[in-house]
């Protein structure tokens, strides 16, 4: 026994040793670098499962970059890309819901794009929706190229309008709710005119930017909410649940939101160019001459009303060490006929005006109140809270809907919750004068 | 002689323990004491671009969370999970190991097996099955009611009935766990108290209530500390189930935390509620260590 | 006679009952996981599927490459499991065989951070870790499993029991301390470090709020993680979800019906000392 035993104090330093080894090539192992270029692309929803076939193209006009395409689900988007950025992980670059872009570019996440706009032959300005484009201008740069566009407009059941007496939705709030509640009453019971998922913020939010509230007052640094014209959007609002014209229910507690569309459960609906693809797929062959769209009605006769001017833009990561690479990208999905062939992959309208003279969309008569729309689009404000914020917006509205709180109230509330959540901002924006 | 091998064994021991109390210090203590720390500031998503825009605020991440609607709405939902939850799954664990432990059971280990099996499941796994158990139309549990003629439930779509459903889930993947506990603790007790009781005359509920009981009280206290620590950690079934809805009737604290710390990157904020989440841990278990001591 | 007889049958029949409430759950998984798509959510529900199909699976291994999410569950298991029970075996083992001055009062402090929440930690350790830049590394989703004190209790209850004066008589003999801990007492405390192995590799395999918080890269994410992923995009496809959830859920059963005895062992024995 006595040889097989010798004498070292020393053995159990190298236990720590073994596990500083497995720590560092544990970390070591985590990045599989290739020859050549990889990018690290980060794309959101039902765009993932499909951007990943017009990467291929890419992949071949040019030898030497590969694309890992990285698919997130909306819901957990935000707070991953945050994380990544917190965590010096970002990818080089990402699909980026336009409402963000303020958020990642004061963060000083995003590299400006400005001299690689002015230097790019595919890129132009002037062939964007320009409510679209100053959305991605921060401070006077640009962070980001739109790539899809998004706004929101009226789905409606033709049929069930005409029934009640109306062959296209009227151009004022007035006008739009006399409609309505005549759809309702043609309708009867159990029957609703419209579907506002109450935990849902564009919609009072369009209605408020429709009757010239700013949201933020002061620099975007406090709530403008229990101003009185969103006082009055928000009044119009609540008044369709009020009238029963339009069921007090969130976007989860619908089952399936196309059946009750057939069923005519609700006649109207607001919602984004995705619903496109998805009606013709889902509803009937019967019913699909029977639904069309329409943009959204003004507060007043005369002004048409304005909308979200929402979308995705594509936006390169500072910490990346592509940004060649990461650029042509941007400029290879740009491209008018890759923009179209993503139309026709998903549904989602081309950023690029170029890709509307398409004979397939150009042709469609749905898509078409989208171009309407998309003239007439304003974003919301550009502040780094703004999904914060937005989300409160929802939550107030749902207080009043379910009568835990007055109009008063609730706004009040907002405004106070708003401030507080914008006191950060307020504090170093008067730190910097 | 002796002293020096006592020598060479304390000399030993702080390089036995140094792996360990380095990673625990280096990975447990330093983040706990930062976290505390962090509490008492504002350090925020602009703080983490640029530190010098977190401030120290004392004890006004505390005074926010006081008066915060959400945070007290997670307190609640919590404590309803820790304090519905806690003891029927107590109930549970104590109702399997004593069918378990009867003298007349056959085929035992396949039984105990059996019911162990959810505790080693994973939990995002099972959470993501009940969540379609769960489902209004098309879930195996309405479909069951509705056989004996209950209408249909919207078991994680109505604020009353989600907390009660994940509740449910939980009851069902732990009871395995405190089960073989009990069973343990049963088996401490000794036979002879049971058959003295017969031989009295006391029927099941007296020996149950004057011999079990009593028997299984340090289990008892061991099993319901360690449940309740464990139970006031939910995060992963509203997580996955529920996002912390309907009309936030199930976030939890920790959910609430994580949040307030990695969505809205209020990490002052996060880690108040962390310390909160720590004291309320601390209180509770001082509680039950006292009302023992008071019985006994 | 007749009343243990009915008590028999009743007590089955409880157990029966028990038993089939417990694995309905998972028995409908398995079930729904080999359903076509669609078939989950039928009226009525379906306990069987009509033709059982592996196409789930397939779709699963092939266009959503959980493969690589299985592997990297493995590879984080499988250090975390041999890592810990290094480093808390050593620790376990100073507390019951060494004493040293402070011994108690250490021991004492660590008994008390059982109580601590490890989210009161977490935020602090993962900017921590991006600051070592272990963020999205195998590294940064161990770091929470190397040391438990859990571990360190488990092994020093255990390690109480081998007896001193074989460690004496080693000691006698001239062999330093690491030598008479590898070579008298490891064999001795072989059975709860089998325990601890299992209660780790079960507890790392099914971990999810800190992989979810560490791994930003979809390719470096671990099963549970890569599942609630999929659950975001997909939580219309019902059967494709079975199929993920049984595949995570399986060596984990698998690990556990293997060390069963020696794990429920470990439970019992560490609950009852309290």
């Amino acid at each position: 026994m006595t040889s097989a035993l010798f004498v070292s104090r020393a053995r159990p330093a190298w236990a720590l040793a073994a596990v500083m080894l497995s720590l560092t090539l544990a970390a070591g192992c985590a990045r599989r670098e290739d020859a050549g270029v990889t990018l690290r692309f980060w794309v959101m929803g039902r765009e993932g499962e499909v951007v990943q076939e017009l990467v291929h193209d890419f992949e071949s006009r040019n030898q030497g970059i590969k694309v890992s395409v990285q698919q997130i689900p909306w819901s957990a988007a935000h707070e991953k890309l945050l994380t990544a950025f917190v965590g010096r992980a970002t990818p080089d670059l990402a699909q980026l819901g336009n409402t963000w872009v303020p958020e990642f570019s004061a963060l000083n996440a995003l590299s400006a794009l400005d001299q690689r706009v002015s230097a790019s032959l595919v890129v132009d300005p002037a062939d964007h929706f320009p409510g679209i484009w100053d959305t991605n201008r921060i401070d006077d740069k640009l962070y980001g190229i739109p790539w899809y566009v998004d706004t929101r407009v009226i789905f409606y059941r033709t049929d069930l309008l005409a029934a009640a007496g109306y062959d296209r939705i009227p151009g004022s709030w007035d006008a739009w709710h006399t409609a309505m509640a005549a759809v309702s009453t043609q309708g009867g019971p159990g029957r609703f005119a419209i579907l506002l998922p109450v935990n849902e913020w564009p919609q009072p939010v369009i209605f408020g930017l429709q009757a010239g509230s700013p949201l933020l007052a002061d620099r975007g640094t406090r709530g403008a909410f229990a101003g009185p014209r969103f006082r009055r959007a928000f009044e119009f609002y609540l008044g369709l649940f009020r009238e029963g014209l339009a069921p007090p229910v969130a976007n989860n507690e619908v089952a399936n939101l196309y059946q009750e569309f057939e069923r005519g459960t609700f006649a109207m609906y607001i919602s984004g160019p995705w619903n496109l693809g998805e009606f013709r797929r889902r509803l009937p062959a019967e019913l699909q001459s029977s639904w069309a769209t329409a943009p959204m009605p003004g507060p007043d006769t005369d002004t048409p009303g304005v909308s979200l001017a929402g979308g995705s833009s594509l936006v390169v990561f500072r910490g990346s060490p592509h940004q060649e690479a990461a650029w042509k990208l941007v400029e290879f999905l740009s491209e008018p006929s890759q923009q179209i062939r993503f139309f026709q992959l998903t549904g989602d309208l081309p950023a690029h005006r170029a890709a509307w003279l398409d004979p397939g969309l150009a042709a469609d008569p749905q898509a078409a109140a989208f171009r309407e729309q998309l003239e007439n689009v304003v974003s919301t404000p550009k502040i780094p809270e703004w999904e914060e914020v937005a989300n409160r917006v929802w939550v107030a509205a749902e207080q009043v809907i379910r009568g835990a709180a007055t109009t008063d109230e609730a706004l009040a509330d907002l405004d106070a919750d708003v401030d507080r959540m914008l006191a950060k901002r307020r504090w170093l924006m008067e730190k910097k004068q | 002689m002796s002293s020096i091998l006592d020598r060479n064994k304390a000399r030993a021991a702080w390089w036995f323990l140094a792996p360990a109390m380095i990673l625990l210090g280096l990975f447990f203590v330093l983040p706990v004491a930062a976290g505390i720390l962090l509490s008492l500031t504002d350090f925020d998503i602009y703080a983490v671009a640029n530190p010098g825009a977190a401030r120290f605020v004392g004890l006004g991440n505390f005074r926010h969370l006081l008066g915060d609607a959400t945070f007290w709405k997670a307190v609640a939902n919590t404590l309803q999970f820790v304090l519905i939850g806690g003891p029927l799954s107590l109930a549970t664990s104590l109702g399997a190991a004593l069918l378990l432990n009867a003298k007349l059971v056959r085929m035992r280990s396949l039984f105990r097996t059996i019911y162990f099996a959810p505790v080693v499941t994973t939990l995002v796994s099972v959470a993501i099955v009940w969540r379609y158990l769960y489902h209004p139309r098309y879930g195996l549990f309405n479909f069951i009611l509705g056989l004996v003629g209950i209408g249909p439930v919207d078991w994680l779509g109505d604020p009353h009935w989600a907390m009660p459903s994940i509740i449910l889930l939980a009851v069902w993947k732990n009871f395995g766990y405190n089960m073989l506990i009990f069973v343990a603790g049963l088996q401490v007790i000794p036979q002879e108290l049971y058959e003295a009781a017969a031989i009295d005359g006391a029927g099941y509920w007296r020996r149950f209530r004057h011999i079990t009981l009593p028997g299984l009280a340090p289990t008892f206290l061991f099993v319901s500390v360690t449940t309740m620590i464990g139970f006031f950690q939910l995060f992963a079934e509203p997580y996955v189930m529920t996002q912390g809805g309907p009309l936030g009737a199930t976030r939890s604290m920790v959910l609430f935390m994580y949040e307030e710390g990695f969505r809205w990157w209020r990490m002052g904020m996060a880690s108040a509620v962390a310390v909160v989440l720590l004291l309320i841990t601390l209180v509770g278990t001082l509680v039950q260590l006292r009302w023992v001591r008071r019985d006994t | 006679m007749k009343k243990r007889g009915i008590n028999t049958v009743l007590l089955h029949a409880a157990l029966l009952v028990g038993a089939a409430v417990t694995l309905m759950p998972l028995v409908w998984m398995v079930a729904a996981s080999f359903m076509a798509p669609g078939e989950a959510n039928s009226l009525p529900p379906r306990l069987l599927p009509a033709h059982p199909t592996l196409q789930n699976f397939v779709l699963l291994f092939t266009r959503l490459d959980i493969m690589r999410n299985f592997v990297n569950s493995a590879i984080v298991t499988v250090l975390a499991t041999v890592l810990s029970v290094l480093v808390n075996s050593l620790a376990g083992y100073a507390f019951a065989k060494l004493p040293f001055r402070g011994r108690e009062t250490l021991f004492k402090t660590l008994a008390g951070a059982l109580v601590v929440p490890a989210q009161v930690g977490m935020l602090p350790l993962f900017l921590l870790l991006r600051e070592l830049g272990l963020v999205n590394s195998y590294a940064g989703v161990l770091v929470p499993y190397l040391a438990s004190i859990f571990g360190i209790f488990l092994i020093r209850q255990y390690a109480l029991s081998v007896p001193d004066e074989l460690l004496d008589a080693a000691r006698l003999e001239g062999a330093g301390e690491f030598a008479v801990f590898r070579l008298v007492a490891l064999p001795v405390i072989k059975p709860i470090l089998v325990t601890m192995a299992a209660f780790t590799f079960l507890s790392a395999w099914n971990d999810f709020m800190w992989p979810l918080i560490i791994l930003s890269d979809s390719g470096m994410y671990t099963l549970p993680v890569a599942l609630a992923n999929l659950v975001g995009e997909h939580v219309q496809d019902t059967e494709l979800m079975m199929a993920g959830s049984l595949l995570t859920i399986l060596p984990a059963l698998v690990v556990f019906l293997i060390f069963q005895r020696t794990y429920v062992q470990g439970i019992m024995s560490g609950g009852v000392k309290g």
